[in-house]
């Protein structure tokens, strides 16, 4: 297996836990190739630091006025749930 | 600027949501409420990372949710709860890209991304940091966040729902109108350009390699 076909198959190296055990030719190449572990551990932090940033939580003073909207929409679409 | 407390850290099981969802569906506006609250957070930031902005991030929670109303009853379970709202807010924030951009559709669908044509790593060396140490650092998180707007969209948007938002490739597919293998070309892109982004900013460079894409191992 070359680096080209490995770089090919990446998102299977990545997305599954199993896929080198599976696939005996992706541990064969990474355990010999230094550049390609890199890249995959590069990708694998790359993923992790996004899934764990920055919340970018929702502005407070946006909340009432979209429940306001909800509440106002809720009630035309169930008028006999109005409170 | 205030924001609101993030209520859906942990997030109440997909059975949970469409029990609630069931209550909402017959004119229980608390249970809708409810669901609101425990998505809304989700929805914001999706947008944000597609969008990168605000007011237009706020405009995508308030019409996705004025959406889900409307949209209520047509709700099957065919998917979870949250991959259902998570669609919706994906196809509004692409309507708001498509009208920042003057155009009535956005070329998400073509061309086809071919694996033939995906860049290769450039620049190869370990991070100095840890991914934990990393997200100590403002100046770090402005890095991911700059790095993720300059992404080509139609590469950000499938790395945000496929590897932040964690929806299936064919989930991804179905909500962009894509072929899944397309979504798998894209992702690779995404995350093939990110890593090279990131990693020259973060490598040490005394553990930099060439890369060499004709040797094979072993």
């Amino acid at each position: 297996m070359t680096c080209e076909e490995l770089l090919q198959a990446l998102n299977a190296v990545i997305d599954d836990t199993s896929a080198l055990e599976i696939y005996q030719e992706f541990a064969d190449h990474l355990a010999g190739c230094n550049p390609c572990q890199i890249v995959v551990d590069n990708i694998r932090k790359t993923i992790r630091l996004y899934q764990a940033g920055k919340a970018y939580p929702m502005p407070v003073k946006f909340q009432d006025r979209f429940r306001q909207a909800l509440r106002a929409r809720w009630n035309a679409k169930f008028p006999s749930a109005d409170s | 600027m205030a924001h609101t407390p993030d209520s859906d850290s942990v997030h109440p099981s997909p059975e949970d949501d469409l029990a609630v969802l069931r209550r909402a569906q017959s004119g229980d506006f608390t249970a809708f409420e409810l669901l609101v609250t425990r998505l809304q957070g989700r929805v914001y930031r999706l947008a944000f990372r597609i969008l990168g902005q605000v007011q237009d991030s706020e405009d995508v929670v308030q019409q996705t949710f004025l959406s889900m109303i409307e949209h209520l009853d047509t709700f099957r379970a065919e998917s979870a709860v949250s991959t259902w709202v998570l669609r919706i807010a994906t196809n509004f924030a692409l309507k708001t890209l498509r009208k920042k951009r003057g155009l009535t559709t956005i070329p998400f669908n073509e061309p086809e991304d071919s694996l033939a044509s995906v860049p290769h790593p450039d620049y190869i060396a370990r991070w100095g940091q840890s991914p934990e140490l990393i997200l100590e650092q403002l100046e770090l998180q402005e890095l991911l966040k700059s790095a993720l707007t300059e992404l080509d969209e139609r590469y950000r948007v499938v790395f945000v729902l496929r590897d932040i938002e964690g929806l299936s490739t064919h989930e991804t597919a179905a909500t962009l109108g894509l072929s899944e293998s397309n979504v798998k070309v894209r992702l690779l892109r995404a995350r093939l350009q990110l890593r090279e982004r990131l990693t020259r900013a973060l490598g040490d460079s005394s553990t930099q390699v060439q890369p060499d894409d004709r040797h094979r191992h072993p």
